[in-house]
């Protein structure tokens, strides 16, 4: 079941490109090594250097297939980089030596210069997607029918009962919805999203729209656990690289542990179902001294309105304290 | 209140606390009036099991009175006596549809921390290290009891504390133990371990009709207590185990082995010795010995009920004679919800009195002195029960008249 998510981060064309690169490696690799002296005199090089050549042939050929062996080939293509910069010296002392054709030796390093700013592009893309591209999947087992599930999750302002980021979500109408959510520091995120696909008691994808501040897509899928024993949901969050303060908030919200979290929250969601709020221990209000509890958020609270004590309150304020022991 | 907590390796203290408060709408508050230490907190005083935090409240043997109930528990109210099972279980999950309480999906606030640990999270448990949920135990005046809709079973009135109070925890345990092994007309049953669990082990074993039971430890109290009880005793100070075994059953065998001793087991000084240092050095976390005897003993195609406690990682584990043999293990904690009802039916029948395995009943005031009366066996200690209406003043060491023994 494909969603309309925009898949793979760092971005498809950096690693496009970088798969082009490789396939020039190993081309380049295949000419120094096979036939070093057209090499030479092509590039302007004293033809006395076609045991160098054959050695850089042997690295080219090492990188290309380092590009092809990973699946995000951020060393490979840096390890290209080194070798422009190699290559770059080399040419350099070249053009010193008494043999040297200095117009083809030019030309050849104008060539190398253009390589290595593409290089360099693709290698910072590959590493940047890696620093702040945040994607999460998790999912759980929820002892109900795959119809009470959707129904649970299709109203979007039950989130906030189990997403622990999740200030508040409003249903803005024709699948669209305003998203609240905690930043560090006490600063508040905001962005609207709008429902991409919505088959019932299948699939929910949604993302924000053009215009927000926060470039994010999720899609939860419900699955018929196997001899009718409840529902898989399955759960995938991308939040693109976006600039800014905001950006770097998100960022900082999900970057640790995208994954625990995720988990977390849907642990919470189970709870949410099959048990009808959150449960918490004596350690949810005083910490474990380990590890933040990470007890679940707000909604909770109006659910037990009117009860003499209010757990999720608590539970807030446990959160916003930091987790202070007793 | 008063509450009995952890302050680090063979250190409790007895200190005020706050008082528990409703958290969640299946919640009840319950006035404790008997509980108990068991075997398996010597192992959290001892510091075997890791995320014990200073100040966590010990203790998940107890019954009392319910003083306050959530909006959502319909089924007790205020006055009613209970008897509150040690696992904390939610009754909606599939573990609890499947009557396998101590596997609850929902009940362990900290799982994420016991999936690290063991692959996947099992039930909440009171008063025992935050890996289990962080939940307060009830070696205190009051406890929060969680799902009290679920868990806890009012007992008659004509039943004193100490007839019902083992329902939370070592008779469910000890007779888990025994059904684990399919017990058939006939068989003889063997157990290491004749600690308050143990006990209950022989007696359930003798309930579900075994022939014969073997009974193995070296404290001369203990097996007195389970000769009482029916069964057959080999000290393993004085015998090898194994001959000792083997010259019961014509060199088969028994049908099936119990063990009921755990992580922290003694054994021949070279043994003890060995898993003493691997233990010290972290490479194991447990010491097996009782497991691997038993294994070694099991006859053919028979089965090995692990009951007693273990936490973590063992060394030179027997697999070969499992596989080799046909042997059958089955383990678990307790699933008490399960067994409470049927079990206070026993009591109440006059089946089983458990009331048989006290032999200290103190102060809760006194639990720093319980706990080391029952770490070191002094004073012929098999099971305390503190009461904490009893106001003992803690400083005990010459009050003798604190507590009672019964032999």
């Amino acid at each position: 079941m494909s969603t309309n998510l925009r898949t793979g981060l760092p971005n498809t064309s950096a690693k496009r490109l970088a798969k082009g690169l490789g396939w020039f490696s190993v081309g380049l690799g295949l000419a120094e090594l096979l036939a070093p002296r057209a090499v030479a005199s092509i590039s302007g090089v004293s033809k006395e250097r076609t045991g160098l050549i054959r050695l850089y042939g042997l690295r080219e050929l090492a990188a290309g297939i380092m590009i092809f062996s990973q699946e995000k080939p951020v060393e490979g293509v840096w390890s290209r980089v080194a070798g422009d910069a190699l290559d770059l010296t080399s040419l350099g002392i070249a053009a010193t030596s008494p043999d040297a054709k200095l117009g083809r030796v030019a030309f050849a390093t104008a060539n190398v210069l253009a390589v290595t700013a593409l290089d360099v592009m693709c290698a910072m893309q590959l590493s940047n997607g890696n620093k702040h591209g945040i994607h999460a999947k998790g999912s759980c087992i929820v002892n109900a029918t795959p119809e009470e599930v959707y129904q649970f999750w299709r109203n979007f302002e039950n989130l906030p009962r189990f997403m622990r980021h999740v200030d508040s979500v409003t249903d803005l109408g024709d699948g669209r919805s305003n998203w609240k959510v905690k930043g560090p520091a006490g600063m508040e995120v905001e962005w609207d999203a709008m429902i991409v696909a919505d088959d019932p008691n299948e699939v929910i994808t949604w993302r924000t729209l053009e215009n927000a501040d926060v470039d994010h897509a999720g899609a939860v899928r419900f699955e018929r656990a196997a001899g009718g024993r409840g529902t898989i949901v399955k759960v995938n969050l991308e939040y693109m690289p976006v600039g800014g303060v905001i950006g770097a908030a998100v960022a900082k919200l999900f970057g640790e542990e995208p994954e625990q979290q995720l988990n977390d929250d849907l642990r919470r969601f189970k709870q949410m179902m099959e048990v009808g709020e959150v449960v918490v221990s004596d350690a949810t209000l005083f910490g474990t001294g380990y590890m933040d509890q990470r007890p679940a958020s707000p909604a909770a609270a109006q659910e037990l309105e009117g009860a003499e004590m209010l757990p999720s309150e608590t539970a807030t304020n446990y959160a916003s304290e930091g987790g202070t022991m007793r | 209140m008063r509450a009995n907590c952890w302050y680090g390796k063979t250190t409790v203290e007895v200190g005020d606390v706050p008082d528990p408060q409703i958290l969640n709408q299946r919640d009840a508050i319950v006035k404790i009036s008997s509980t108990a230490i068991c075997g398996s907190d010597l192992h959290l005083y001892n510091g075997f099991i890791p995320t014990m935090q200073r100040g966590d409240i010990l203790g998940h043997e107890f019954m009392g009175e319910v003083v306050e109930v959530g909006r959502e528990v319909t089924n007790l109210k205020v006055g009613d006596r209970v008897v509150v099972p040690f696992p904390i279980a939610c009754g909606n999950c599939f573990f609890c549809k499947e009557q396998m309480f101590s596997l609850c999906e929902n009940s362990n606030p900290n799982a994420w921390m016991a999936e690290k640990m063991f692959g996947h999270a099992a039930s909440g448990i009171f008063g025992y290290s935050h890996l289990t949920g962080g939940y307060a135990g009830g070696q205190a005046e009051y406890a929060r009891v969680p799902f009290a809709d679920v868990g806890p079973i009012k007992v008659p009135a004509h039943l004193n504390d100490e007839q019902v109070l083992f329902l939370s925890d070592i008779f469910p345990t000890g007779y888990m133990g025994a059904e684990m092994c399919d017990i058939q007309p006939g068989d003889t049953i063997a157990i290491w371990g004749c600690g308050p669990v143990g006990q209950f082990s022989i007696r359930s074993a003798f309930l579900l009709g075994a022939e014969r039971v073997i009974a193995i430890d070296e404290v001369p109290e203990r097996l007195q207590m389970a000769e009482q009880g029916g069964a057959e005793t080999i000290d393993y100070s004085q015998q090898n185990v194994y001959e000792a075994l083997m010259d019961k059953t014509g060199g088969r065998g028994p049908d099936a082995c119990i063990d009921d001793v755990g992580m922290e087991a003694h054994a021949p000084w070279p043994i003890e010795a060995y898993d003493r240092v691997k233990q010290a050095m972290m490479l194991e976390t447990d010491r097996p010995h009782a497991l691997r005897e038993a294994i070694m003993c099991c006859r053919n195609g028979g089965t090995i009920s692990v009951i007693g406690v273990y936490g973590g990682f063992i060394d030179k584990f027997p697999i070969g004679s499992v596989m080799q043999r046909s042997l059958t293990i089955k383990t678990g904690q307790a699933h008490v919800q399960r067994y409470m009802r049927p079990l206070l039916q026993l009591i109440e029948n006059g089946d089983i009195d458990p009331s048989f395995v006290v032999t200290h009943r103190m102060s809760l005031e006194d639990a720093p002195r319980a706990y080391d009366i029952f770490k070191n066996k002094d004073d012929n200690c098999i099971k305390v029960v503190l009461k904490p209406d009893w106001k003992g003043n803690g400083d005990s060491a010459a009050k003798d008249d604190s507590y009672t023994v019964v032999h």
